[in-house]
């Protein structure tokens, strides 16, 4: 199954290609969906779309595969990520044919299996991301929930308070915080990430909250006497939550990418823990003997951060009735 | 137009002292610049106690930041650890970055919108599902892995470029360097165009301008690529604070001694003076280039005007 990954790219140039340009109308495609007469929901409307997407499908596909790996590791190699032997395997290259077995990857320049790196590697990557993406959700939607819904002075201070912390450059700041750290395992680093990531998150949640609160809904609940609380929980919030989780999406292969540009500078993860950063940063020293070692480290980490990447473009293209 | 940029200049300054602020203490109050300067080993004490003396240390955050403040509005930026002033530091690595950054954006302009017209325009075919995928992949790969195999293959295999640029580098060394520090935005660049351009060519304005009889040049210069470019100019306004401040990784690999080069240097140390004071430029610098754009607005939709 591991090798899904590699053929993700072109298979999914081919099998975009020959999908329609302009998406059927909803009445001429099999009525599958609640009777008709009955008005779909948005995000079943967006489920009718998405089960038919082959981009959706691939990524959904690899996106389940990679939180296997991550979940059970031992399912795919019994080989230790840290076990090497110089004298035996020192950049051996790959043996392309001997499928899943520790040598298919070849092996890097403490004679460790490639294979068994990057399949132990995936762990921290996705519960950064998870983590990171978590906090930024949760964060990001309040602040914005409460600056679009209340305006005035309440929207003036928060929107402030977002632009200051837009201002630090993200990577950077996570850099000085992880820096005054000593031992820097997943959770600081997610939190390293979350400081100053949450942002992006808090700015389309306001902007969307600020056009779903003067819907017609929004109002009859409100002449009906229904509280603050009541009104954001179950009015604007479902109403206003479906840019933000295409945002999210999005956002978490970005966390990704910047957990492992952390560790690539040296201010991630490092050793005994096992990144696919970290290990890029170790191949590139060794490209001209062994490019293996940082060819499927990178392949690895880029496929998942594309899998969420088109993961967020598929739900996004779904959830627009503007391309209907 | 007068009364606008004062307003927008006077909103400015809660943000960027809210943002000084924010760096300020991430570095002094997480880290301790006295224990970073000693390295592994401990500090003797009275030589601490006289540094901390020296730099304000023994005070409390905010008053340290006060002074900080008072003395960078009087233009001196504090000396780094070494004894170098920072202001310095910075003379010699901003020019560096922001040619870098020309570079960037330039690609980022000619070939971000270029292609994102073609395949807006053709919305659907064969050129913009190739497009759509293509800037997809420059996203997923991250500038680390990119940059390191570009360097090697054009810089080491068909030497074609050299592979570390100069401490002076020229525009002609950065190209390469430029590119890899575009690609991600060029891309965002490339699909919002794409997006921009597909929903204004529906617009009413265009439909006109095609029964007039204008040439489908004309139109798309005149009418839909100047509609279109503005969510594109906000996203590249964004973009000049963030290739100035992101090139830490293109920096690294081209051995580029610019502000990345030195913000890399001064965090790895914890050199607070550096960190603290490049990272305020850089936000002056972020905040200028987005009220830029905001006046670009009227000069690109003649329906905003600020009075």
């Amino acid at each position: 199954m591991p090798d899904v990954p590699m053929k993700a790219t072109p298979e999914a140039a081919t099998l975009k290609a020959t999908q329609p340009a302009v998406p059927v109308p909803v009445d001429e495609q099999p009525d599958s969906g609640p009777a008709p007469g009955k008005p779909r929901s948005l995000w079943s409307d967006a489920w009718h779309d998405l089960r038919r997407k082959p981009s959706f499908l691939i990524s959904a596909g690899l996106i389940l595969l990679f939180l296997t790996i991550a979940a059970f590791p031992g399912l795919f190699t019994d080989a230790s990520p840290r076990d090497g032997d110089l004298t035996q395997f020192y950049l051996q290259q790959p043996q392309l044919t001997h499928f899943f077995s520790p040598e298919w990857l070849g092996y890097d320049a403490q004679g460790r299996s490639i294979y068994a790196r990057i399949i132990h590697g995936t762990r921290a990557s996705i519960i950064i991301g998870l983590t990171v993406t978590a906090i930024v959700f949760v964060l990001g939607s309040l602040v914005g929930m409460l600056a679009g819904y209340f305006g005035g002075w309440v929207d003036t201070v928060l929107s402030r308070v977002v632009d200051t912390f837009m201002g630090i450059p993200f990577l950077l700041g996570a850099m000085v915080i992880l820096v005054s750290f000593d031992v820097r395992g997943p959770m600081v680093i997610s939190l390293a990430l979350a400081v100053l990531g949450w942002t992006t998150i808090a700015r389309v949640m306001r902007g969307s909250v600020i056009q779903v609160k003067q819907a017609d809904y929004v109002q009859a609940a409100r002449s009906l006497g229904a509280g603050t609380t009541r009104i954001l929980m179950r009015h604007i919030l479902p109403n206003a939550i479906a840019p933000v989780i295409v945002v999210a999406m999005i956002a978490l292969g970005g966390y990704i990418s910047a957990e492992a540009t952390l560790s690539y500078l040296g201010i991630g993860l490092a050793d005994p823990a096992v990144s696919w950063g970290g290990d890029i940063n170790f191949g590139k020293d060794s490209i001209r003997v062994a490019s293996h070692v940082l060819i499927f480290p990178s392949i690895m980490l880029s496929a998942t951060i594309l899998a969420f990447l088109m993961m967020g473009d598929a739900v996004r293209d779904a959830l627009d009735p503007k391309l209907r | 137009m007068g009364r606008y940029v004062v307003r927008r200049l006077l909103q400015m300054i809660p943000v960027f002292i809210g943002a000084t602020f924010l760096i300020f203490l991430m570095v002094y109050a997480l880290g301790d610049p006295v224990v970073g300067l000693f390295g592994d080993r401990a500090p003797d004490p009275a030589t601490a106690a006289r540094l901390r003396a020296e730099f304000n240390l023994d005070q409390p955050v905010w008053r340290q930041y006060l002074l900080y403040l008072g003395q960078i509005l009087t233009g001196d930026f504090g000396t780094a650890f070494n004894g170098q002033p920072v202001i310095e530091l910075m003379a010699r690595s901003f020019p560096i970055s922001f040619r870098l950054m020309l570079v960037a954006l330039a690609f980022e302009i000619v070939l971000g919108i270029t292609l994102g017209v073609i395949s807006g325009l053709r919305r659907g075919g064969g050129v913009d599902t190739t497009v759509l995928l293509l800037t997809l992949v420059v996203i997923a790969i991250p500038t680390f892995v990119l940059g390191t195999t570009l360097q090697f293959f054009l810089g080491v295999e068909l030497a074609w470029i050299d592979p570390a640029v100069g401490p002076q580098p020229g525009l002609d060394e950065l190209i390469v360097p430029g590119l890899i520090l575009a690609l991600v935005s060029l891309a965002y660049v490339t699909r919002l165009t794409r997006t921009s351009v597909a929903e204004n060519r529906r617009a009413d304005y265009i439909r006109t301008a095609v029964a007039k009889g204008l040439p489908r040049r004309r139109i798309t210069t005149h009418h839909l690529l100047r509609n279109s470019l503005i969510p594109v100019v906000t996203y590249l306004g964004a973009d000049i604070g963030t290739l100035m401040a992101g090139a830490i990784v293109t920096e690294r690999i081209f051995n580029i001694q610019g502000v990345g080069y030195q913000l890399y240097q001064g965090i790895l140390r914890q050199n607070s003076p550096t960190v603290v004071g490049f990272v305020t430029v850089l936000v002056l610098i972020f905040l200028l280039a987005n009220l830029f754009v905001d006046l670009l607005y009227a000069v690109l939709d003649p329906r905003i005007r600020y009075a």
